[in-house]
């Protein structure tokens, strides 16, 4: 019974037959890869169902489209930025400056990410727009005709409900971060003669690089694509590439150009992902040395 | 450079409520190590964090040579500090912590570069200039710790536990190693904290030993040894047999003592001894004596237990309902449990513990 000695562990994974694989791959086929091959082939084909190559240079040189992928990219790096500056700010005070409520205080953030995004755009409308609290009270106060604060209605009222909804998404990767960090690092970086500022620069931020990349490459997918704050606090002349797919297909009924527009905005997201993935791989690299 | 010693006058911290110390007079002289000893919660390390400015004291000041420091924020006290867990900063290299706290000063490069080399070398990492700390072992990244400490020229070096974290024979080498390190720069005066009474009997030049927040003693590291002022202090620092006797008489440097019917002398380094007092022996200083011969400070004793330890014996023994043990060199022939055996010892050895302090 010599060979007894030898144990052979049993493979761990189900003994299942290749059939198996069928079924979760008819059900992405069906619900992803079916609908994106559709967007795909309306977008060179014309309303009559005729091949159409030139869908493409009619509608990418369009100042429509310009002027939508402009406001896009601006849009979602201004958001982005601003959520890693208050992300990380927030997510400073809570970790190292610790106040009674604070753990209350960063559940309460954490529901954010709950929250339906246009309900912030709402909530912002309330108190900024031109029949909201703050315009009403100073209005009152001083007798003025015309509603003093007017910014919600532009790039900057949708950067600020952006960076509301989703300044959440970085901060939880950045307190994540910031609580593996030893407290004898910092007090060490403090007896050896170091101010708080050079704490911050030295220490914990290249502890929180790999986070801040994380939260803020999510930060830009989702504005990117975000499509309810845009079009709830419907902002003048700003048409960002989600809703001028909306514009085209719902409202001027010209699918071919809404699945050209949607085609880049996929191609986008898409590489904006693929950014994200070699950015936390780099990190990741870098952090294990080489 | 001016050495600094570091001054504790009546320091309290309390946290909501709780003393963690409680009212610390405790002077290190400049160019001393000072190990603060004692059992966990015992306040050792809130004393150092205390000096460090990572606790503020509720009551009495701390001094770094003639410098208060009660309320100086910790980067400008100009101390160096050294962990159990190393604290090294992960994503820098290891010449660059080394240089963190000459950076902070805003040192010229030149003095950074020279700085740095020089502490490495102190330590034998100077090849390993160019790692990250986590390809280092244990050791190596307790040595990077104390060259990063050191690279400031602090006034103290507070040591917190800073061989814990590693295994029996490093922790041997480092010890060695640690007071080499002091021999080369005899005007560092240092704090070391530990829980480990080898550490301090071999590094220490005074230590103090606390429990409850309190000191319980403070003394040279001999002194402390061979004369413990409290039960506490003679059980903490190394293993000791405590026998309860009756004081008779003080006569100059030495006392007699009475154990049942036998009277025995030992050193009497505490003044107003009266009634039932404490003999401290060290299990080393207990000496198997042939039946035959009877040297003073004989007991008779029956033997309950015997071990071989290899390089030593340890021999328990019963008299008069209290427990003694003594170890001695391997024995060719060890008595059997049962025996009834004499045990004598010098009474430069022992010494009088006024009894019930401590």
């Amino acid at each position: 019974m010599a060979s007894d000695g030898v144990a052979v562990l049993p493979a761990a994974r189900l003994r299942l037959n290749g059939a198996w694989v069928v079924p979760p791959l008819g059900i992405l086929a069906a619900l992803f890869f079916y609908p994106l091959a559709l967007i795909i082939q309306q977008s060179v084909t014309t309303a009559g169902g005729l091949p159409d190559f030139g869908s493409y240079a009619r509608v990418l040189a369009g100042p429509l489209f310009a002027n939508a992928l402009l406001h896009t990219l601006e849009i979602a790096l201004l958001a982005t930025t601003g959520c890693l500056a208050l992300g990380f700010t927030m997510a400073l005070v809570l970790t190292f400056v610790p106040f009674p409520g604070a753990r209350a205080l960063s559940r309460l953030i954490d529901t954010f990410i709950a929250l339906p995004t246009f309900l912030i755009a709402l909530a912002l409308t309330f108190i900024y727009g031109s029949a909201g609290i703050a315009n009403m009270s100073i209005m009152q106060l001083t007798g003025a005709e015309e509603p003093p604060i007017d910014f919600l209605y532009t790039v900057a009222g949708v950067v600020l409900a952006e960076v509301t909804v989703y300044t959440p998404f970085v901060m939880r990767p950045l307190l994540a971060a910031f609580s593996l960090i030893e407290t004898a690092q910092i007090e060490v970086a403090s007896s050896l003669g170091a101010g708080a500022w050079r704490i911050i620069r030295r220490v914990i931020l290249p502890a929180a690089l790999p986070a801040l990349l994380a939260g803020g490459s999510l930060c830009l997918l989702l504005t990117v694509n975000e499509f309810g704050i845009v079009f709830f606090i419907g902002a003048k002349g700003v048409i960002t590439l989600p809703l001028l797919v909306y514009g085209k297909a719902i409202q001027e009924d010209d699918y071919t150009a809404a699945c050209v527009i949607a085609v880049v905005n996929i191609a986008l997201s898409l590489s904006l992902f693929l950014l994200y993935r070699v950015m936390v791989a780099r990190v990741d690299q870098g952090q294990r040395g080489a | 450079m001016d050495a600094s010693g570091i001054g504790f006058t009546g320091v309290t911290v309390a946290y909501k409520g709780a003393v963690a110390l409680d009212n610390l007079d405790l002077d290190v002289a400049p160019g001393e190590i000072m190990a603060i000893i004692g059992p966990s919660g015992c306040g050792k390390t809130t004393a150092l964090r205390a000096v460090a400015g990572f606790v503020q004291p509720t009551r009495g000041r701390i001094r770094i040579g003639a410098t208060d420091v009660t309320d100086l924020p910790p980067y400008a006290r100009d101390i160096g500090m050294v962990v159990q867990n190393y604290a090294l900063f992960p994503h820098m290299r290891v010449a660059e912590n080394v240089a963190f706290g000459l950076r902070a000063r805003r040192a010229p490069d030149s003095l950074v570069a020279e700085r740095v080399r020089d502490c490495l070398v102190m330590v034998g990492m100077e090849a390993y200039a160019d790692r990250y700390p986590r390809q280092l072992s244990g050791g190596q990244q307790q040595r990077v710790a104390i060259a990063r400490a050191l690279a400031i020229r602090p006034r103290v070096l507070l040591l917190d536990e800073p061989l814990s974290a590693l295994d029996a024979q490093i922790r041997r080498n480092m010890l060695g190693e640690l007071a080499r390190l002091h021999r080369d720069l005899p005007h560092l005066t240092v704090l070391y904290v530990t829980h480990d009474q080898t550490e301090a009997l071999t590094l220490a030049d005074r230590i103090a030993i606390m429990r409850g927040g309190r000191l319980i003693a403070n003394g040279t590291s001999q002194m402390l040894y061979r004369a413990p002022p409290n039960r506490f202090a003679a059980e903490f620092l190394g293993r000791a047999n405590l026998l309860a006797v009756r004081h008779e008489q003080t006569d100059g440097r030495f006392a007699r003592v009475r154990l049942g019917d036998t009277v025995l002398t030992a050193m009497a380094p505490f003044s107003e001894l009266a009634g039932e007092v404490l003999l401290c022996l060290r299990p080393h200083d207990i000496f198997l004596a042939p039946v035959s011969v009877q040297p003073a400070n004989t007991l008779h004793a029956t033997v309950t237990d015997v071990q071989w330890l290899g390089d030593q014996h340890s021999v328990a023994l019963e008299l008069a309902g209290q427990v003694l043990r003594l170890v001695s060199t391997p024995l060719r022939d060890p008595p059997p449990p049962g025996a009834v055996v004499a045990v004598h010892f010098a009474a430069e050895d022992a010494s009088i513990i006024p009894e019930g302090t401590g």
